[in-house]
């Protein structure tokens, strides 16, 4: 995990390198002067070499320090500070939208296999892979803030504001992890196990919830971890969507508006987030699964 | 074909209308301002945009760049990928160790958003989108590859060409490639899916494409702001990228089927 944090770092900080020409020139435009390009350039570090930039990147990091902001003229932790409970919110609300709708749905194909109930449940989950965020947000907004004025267009601004973001981010994940569920609630479906509790009388009802989907949980706790970074990743455009104040919008923002190390800060955050939540994820293994912690003893 | 069904017919549909749309005249630049944001109709199939230009026209020179792009993209990611996948798992040792190191720093990244950085850093522009969308796209093909040629490096036809002398370059390309390449096939059909729409949600963002060229993303871009007056500005665009995603996804499910390639836990972006 240390070496691909590392990488990351590296990658993030040599990305305002990619820039075309003099990222100075870029930032600036062709009238700047001359001293101010020289002050901007002291300012990022671009006039030392590229080994001593990186690695006061990294101490600066290290320090909790990411740079000033070239439009905002504020410290960068302090806007990311500002825009983080937005993301983390719609996050969390989408993430519980895509359990709610793919739980239920996933379940239906596996029980009932083969049957019409299966072939509409991945029907549908096929039309939610296949409908990309930047469509669904739009379709949404003018059915239900044009058409019938139930909910706001956009904005972060109560409870209200959230139902469609949250909808819009969790369709795609309630898609791929509803096929998921389905496929993993199969395999466990034929183990001896389930014919054993089903012989010994359990209800059916019962060999599903206790016996079926407990052994279900592992694989579907692995796709959660890394469908987050789907998640994370279409935040940005939900939120460009919706005008959120998020983590996302403010990336776009930034490039919009040139301030390159409002991106590096934005991108290293949202990666630095899905690395850290896939190790947890694989730690929580061993609290789900005694099979591991058993494993581990021995 | 009959296994395929309509999904690969759509698909093939697509390609030919977006190369047909390259020969046939499109004038997607022509400003009509008494046609601004008029409906569909009879003469106008499609309507007209914010500028009077015509929807269907824009929308055929939009269907051949995300054609164009999505091909370009996973041709590139698949021969990369797969090349450095095979060789990685081929060579094995430090070498080995290095490449599923970069793999994993490239996966670190939650889906588009490296594309986002990347095509918003180089500056906007359908190459830079290509050069984005292949930086990010390589990595997947690469760990099926190395993957895949774990499990059959060990093979005897392997083993027999290493006896005879056969150079490393001719092992992978001749000997390991053809065995992995229905499981690559299979990930390449859904990578045209995600490029189709990595692509259209970096002209959604202003990353990709230039006005006054067209792109689905951009098109529906503009058609949000218009949407009280002229909803068709964004579901007409929207309507055929879903249908051709929903179909290249469909065609792959169905060639997946086909060719017995074991389902496998994949990210998509």
């Amino acid at each position: 995990m240390a070496i691909v944090i590392f990488g990351v770092v590296c990658l993030v900080f040599f990305l305002i390198h990619l820039v075309p020409g003099d990222p100075v020139d870029m930032m600036l435009g062709d009238n700047a002067q001359a001293a101010d390009r020289e002050s901007l350039r002291e300012a990022l570090g671009l006039n030392q070499p590229l080994m001593t930039q990186l690695w006061s990147y990294f101490t600066n990091i290290l320090q909790g320090d990411l740079g000033m902001s070239l439009y905002h003229r504020v410290p960068v932790t302090q806007l990311l500070a500002e825009r983080i409970p937005a993301t983390v919110e719609l996050a969390l609300v989408s993430l519980l939208v895509s359990i709610i709708i793919a739980f239920p749905l996933g379940m239906l194909a596996a029980l009932k296999k083969d049957q019409a109930w299966d072939r509409s449940a991945m029907a549908v989950s096929m039309l939610g892979v296949s409908i990309p965020n930047f469509l669904l947000g739009p379709v949404l907004i003018l059915i239900f803030s044009i058409s019938f004025g139930w909910l706001p267009v956009s904005g972060r601004d109560g409870a209200a504001s959230m139902i469609l973001p949250a909808i819009t981010l969790g369709t795609s994940l309630a898609a791929v992890m509803s096929r998921m569920i389905r496929s993993t609630l199969l395999e466990v479906l034929n183990e001896d196990y389930i014919r054993t509790a089903r012989a010994k009388g359990c209800s059916w009802f019962e060999v599903v919830w206790h016996h079926a989907l407990r052994n279900a949980m592992l694989p579907i706790m692995t796709l959660l971890g890394l469908q987050l970074g789907v998640l994370l990743g279409g935040a940005v455009i939900t939120e460009t969507v919706f005008s959120w104040p998020g983590i996302g919008k403010l990336t776009i923002d930034a490039i919009n508006n040139r301030d390159y190390p409002v991106v590096q800060a934005c991108v290293l955050l949202i990666s630095l987030t899905y690395v850290v939540v896939n190790t947890l994820t694989d730690l929580a293994y061993a609290l789900i699964d005694p099979r591991i912690r058993v494993g581990e003893s021995t | 074909m009959k296994q395929f069904g309509w999904p690969l017919w759509l698909v093939i549909a697509w390609i030919l209308i977006s190369i047909t749309g390259q020969f046939i005249s499109l004038d997607i630049t022509q400003i009509n301002l008494a046609a601004i944001l008029q409906g569909p109709s009879a003469q106008n199939w499609f309507g007209a945009d914010d500028l009077g230009r015509p929807v269907f026209n824009r929308l055929l020179a939009g269907s051949f760049t995300s054609c164009v792009v999505a091909i370009t993209v996973v041709s590139i990611s698949v021969c990369v990928g797969t090349f450095i996948g095979t060789l990685s798992a081929y060579i094995g040792g430090r070498f080995d160790h290095v490449i599923v190191r970069i793999i994993d720093i490239f996966l670190a990244f939650p889906g588009i958003l490296l594309a986002i950085a990347l095509a918003g850093i180089m500056g906007s522009g359908i190459d830079n989108v290509v050069i984005a969308l292949s930086i990010v796209g390589w990595v997947g093909f690469a760990r099926l590859a190395r993957a895949q040629t774990l499990s059959i490096k060990h093979r005897e036809h392997v083993v027999a060409a290493q006896a005879l002398g056969t150079r490393t370059f001719n092992i992978i390309v001749r000997h390991l490639i053809p065995l992995i390449s229905a499981p690559v096939l299979v990930e390449a059909t859904f990578g045209i899916a995600s490029v189709i729409i990595a692509e259209a949600g970096l002209s959604f963002l202003g990353l990709g494409v230039q006005a006054p060229d067209a792109s689905w993303g951009s098109m529906i871009r503009d058609g949000t702001r218009y949407m009280l007056v002229a909803p068709h500005l964004v579901l007409i665009p929207g309507a055929a990228l879903m249908l051709v995603v929903l179909s290249v996804n469909l065609a792959g499910d169905r060639l997946r089927d086909w060719m017995d390639v074991k389902t496998q836990l994949r990210a998509r972006c």
